[in-house]
């Protein structure tokens, strides 16, 4: 009888036990997300060409993807409440074209920093407001910001190229601190301080609430278009920040060129880091994998040796099949 | 002799509906039914919400396949029951409150919209408008086919949904409350069209909560009630109390709150309400709340009981009114100012517009109060959260694994709870409740009503809207009841009587006024 009551006991609770473990697995592989993919992606370009995995080689990829993933990180704040910022490379021209100018001003040439991040964020919070006031649909927003912006970024430079060959802040994009090159360092500073507005804060709660259910938000007390404003300056921004960055890195800014399509890969480093496009669900954390997936595929396809062309097929395809493998992962271990 | 043969045309029954069930798992939305309709009658289907009549509808249209059976007859000929194309084939014809049509598409496009005319594989359009013309005038309207849909009027577009019937050669017409939006002349045009309707043979299925209309249109009136059939009564037995009771007639059950709190003039006005407006539905509604006391907003689906609590809470514009909390008056622009002032809401649509599902259980309910408990630099305090939730988590006994569980992961009851903790910790002297048992089970629905009785002791002024008149009965100290956008009255228990059901339901569908 005794015996029994032991055995029955036994069995459940190694029932149970292989239920939490499932549910263990499952939750890490939650949170691990699209890491699995980001390693088996390296080691697949090891494979090919053992240059890979060396320290100089991670230091470029590392610094080619910085620019892209501060984009991203303002752009998680815009895609969390169920937006979208397609102004952010014309934002980002815009500002290394202010940069570069203030650079040129004798003595105050430091200044460049603050003005182009300020110029960021003066488009980003117009963007904001049209979208949280006027209630305007961001996609039609931002489109026309990233027209309009590019245009005031090439009249800045009346259409031109602006140099600067004695840039005050070039250690920006091409010193380094303690062998870390300081596009790293911006970017993982952005990366930390973005993951601690959106996690330990109110405003970071407030963010997840607006893109899970802006009417529920709303009727819970929460200054939605406060909240709005928010993330579009934000994003606005560190766009701001990266036109710093790329100017720093070249010495030069151009209204026309700079920054083209880069708000597709700093949306794509987003999407690739699982973060849900209707909003409310997502991680800074993933983000930076994403990026790191884009800038790992172009430096690694390089390096294999493939031709310009299919680096953009393959580039496309890995997106929408990193994406799908997401969906399906979510699905299963979706609300239980 | 024509009239025999009158008589013989309208006594032929064009629809039986014989033994239909219907149930969702455990829950049984009809139960052996049966309705018989003749050609060229309108058959009056009545009930309060909930009864079944719109699930006996969509078993008709062929939404909802019937349980085992249960057989629908066309003209004595069986009918393949769950398939809305062939009910649609075989002449039944739903109109929905919620119109759908396409108001960028012109009216004849509407009519035929999935099923035009064709010639040579294209769209005949000269035909499709010259049959949709047809169709109109044999209405007696006065729009054109070739008119886009949004420059008609409600009204309007309810008759292109009727003509679209009529273009299937529909002959059964159902019209769920189809006058709930519409005009006194708009009104009175539909009733036109439905009488000619009738005399081409039609027969016309009218569901509808409004006595006057019933008893203006109806040749018969079937009944149900708790998803089963009441009865039928023919146009000369038509009676308005008749038709009350056969519609509430039930008995209470046991497990409401049994201390009734009589009206007692000692009581503070806890919120008082003026002359509110919306400017659409609303006409200038006005009440008092006490504390301590449970008031019922009761009404049908459609009076104006949630436009007249999102107003309250400021979720809504108001077009005029004034609110009074305490004796001092209140201008209330938003919801976050109604709850600073301590006026909360429990939406009726909780998926929509109450919680986040994404988010756990523990931040749907600390959502309202994040930044009263914040840190200095707006961080927030997860351990005053944790605490909270622990708290709402174990008095309101919510089933999860964790309060850090998704809110979407638990049941409708537990997800109601939450929202309920969440309302409560933001301390609230008026609490609005809108529908807080719907889609609940029967345990989680009677810890509400204990939690409710509860607030009310603690002097917490409650105003509940319910469509459940037992519960209405059961839980409230106080009846107002709403009818068409208006206080249309109030219902007290007097001293050793309780409330009843039938005044309840009298000035819900105006039948008082008869």
């Amino acid at each position: 009888m005794t015996d029994r009551m032991t055995d029955r006991t036994s069995v459940t609770t190694t029932a149970d036990q292989a239920a939490v473990r499932s549910r263990r697995l499952r939750t890490a592989f939650a949170a691990l997300g699209m890491l699995p993919v980001l390693v088996l992606l390296a080691a697949a370009f090891q494979l090919i060409n053992p240059r890979f995995l060396t320290g100089t080689n991670l230091l470029i990829v590392t610094q080619q993807s910085s620019i892209n993933i501060v984009l991203a990180a303002g752009m998680t704040f815009v895609i969390l409440t169920g937006g979208i910022d397609l102004s952010v490379g014309s934002v980002l021209a815009a500002s290394a074209m202010v940069a570069v100018l203030v650079s040129l001003v004798p003595d105050w040439g430091m200044l460049g920093i603050p003005a182009a991040i300020l110029v960021g964020l003066g488009f980003g919070a117009i963007n904001g407001l049209l979208v949280a006031y006027i209630r305007l649909p961001p996609f039609i927003v931002t489109l026309g910001s990233l027209t309009a912006v590019r245009g005031v970024a090439r009249l800045l430079g009346e259409d031109t190229t602006v140099f600067n060959s004695d840039l005050p802040f070039d250690f920006i994009g091409n010193g380094s601190l303690l062998g870390i090159p300081w596009l790293v360092i911006i970017a993982l500073t952005v990366v930390v301080l973005s993951w601690l507005v959106l996690k330990r804060t109110v405003l970071g709660t407030w963010i997840y609430a607006v893109g899970g259910n802006a009417e529920a938000a709303r009727l819970t007390g929460i200054k939605v278009p406060l909240v709005l404003l928010f993330v579009y300056g934000v994003s606005g921004l560190l766009a701001g920040l990266g036109g710093v960055m790329s100017a720093a890195r070249l010495y030069a800014a151009n209204g026309l060129q700079l920054g083209q399509s880069y708000e597709l890969d700093a949306i794509a480093a987003v999407i690739l880091g699982g973060t849900s496009f209707v909003g409310g669900v997502g991680s800074i954390w993933g983000t930076l994998i994403g990026g790191l997936i884009i800038a790992v595929l172009s430096n690694g396809l390089i390096l294999a040796g493939v031709s310009d062309i299919w680096q953009y097929i393959i580039k496309g395809l890995v997106i929408i099949v990193a994406v799908a493998l997401d969906r399906y992962r979510l699905q299963a271990g979706a609300r239980t | 002799m024509t009239a025999a043969v009158r008589v013989e045309a309208t006594q032929r029954p064009v629809l039986e509906m014989r033994h239909i069930s219907k149930t969702f798992g455990p829950i049984r939305a009809l139960q052996d039914v049966s309705l018989t309709v003749n050609a060229g009658e309108l058959h009056a289907l009545m009930g309060e919400n909930g009864a079944g009549k719109s699930t006996l509808m969509k078993v008709l249209s062929g939404a909802y396949r019937p349980d085992p059976g249960g057989e629908i007859l066309i003209d004595g000929a069986p009918v393949a029951s769950g398939d809305p194309i062939k009910a649609r084939a075989q002449g039944i014809a739903v109109i929905y409150q919620e119109l759908s049509l396409a108001p960028n598409l012109t009216v004849a496009q509407n009519i035929f919209l999935g099923n035009e005319p064709r010639r040579f594989g294209v769209v005949d359009r000269d035909q499709c408008n010259r049959r949709a013309r047809q169709i109109i005038e044999r209405l007696g309207v006065a729009f054109s086919a070739r008119s886009l849909v949004s420059s008609l009027s409600l009204g309007e577009r309810q008759l292109v949904e009727i003509a679209r019937a009529l273009s299937t050669s529909a002959r059964i017409i159902v019209m769920d409350e189809p006058t709930t939006s519409l005009t006194s002349r708009e009104t009175e045009r539909l009733f036109e069209v439905i009488a000619t309707l009738k005399a081409q043979g039609i027969a016309i299925i009218y569901i509808s909560h409004r006595m006057e209309e019933v008893y203006q249109l109806a040749d018969r009136v079937s009944v149900l009630r708790d998803s089963g059939y009441v009865g039928t009564l023919e146009r000369a037995d038509l009676n308005a109390s008749r038709l009350v009771s056969m519609m509430v007639g039930r008995d209470l059950s046991a497990f409401y709150r049994k201390d009734h709190r009589p009206p007692d003039s000692k009581r503070q006005v806890a919120l008082s309400v003026r002359g509110m407006s919306d400017g659409r539905l609303l006409k200038n509604c006005s009440f008092d709340l006490h504390h301590g006391e449970v008031l019922a907003l009761a009404g049908l689906v459609g009076s104006g009981r949630t436009e007249l609590a999102r107003l309250i809470f400021g979720a809504d514009r108001r077009s005029a009114g004034e609110l009074e909390l305490d004796g001092k008056p209140l201008a209330i622009a938003s919801p976050r100012e109604a709850l600073e002032a301590g006026i909360a809401y429990l939406t009726e649509d909780r998926k929509e517009l109450g919680l986040f599902l994404d988010m756990s259980i523990s931040d749907n309910i600390n959502m309202g109060v994040l930044a009263r408990d914040a840190r200095a630099g707006g961080f927030r305090d997860f351990a005053a959260a944790d605490r909270r939730a622990a708290k709402a988590v174990a008095e309101l006994s919510i089933r999860a694994r964790s309060a850090q569980a998704n809110a979407g992961s638990l049941s409708g009851g537990n997800q109601q709870k939450v929202l309920l903790a969440r309302l409560l910790e933001t301390e609230p002297k008026v609490v609005i409740l809108d529908e807080p048992t719907r889609g609940v089970d029967v345990g989680a629905k009677s810890e509400i009503y204990r939690l409710i009785d509860n607030l009310a002791g603690r002097g917490i002024a409650i105003l509940m809207i319910s469509s459940e008149l037992p519960e209405v009965i059961g839980v409230a100290d106080r009846v107002l009841v709403m009818r068409g956008g208006a206080i249309a009255g109030e219902v007290t228990a007097s001293a050793g009587e309780p409330l009843r059901q039938e005044a309840i339901m009298e000035l819900a569908t105006g039948a008082a006024q008869k």
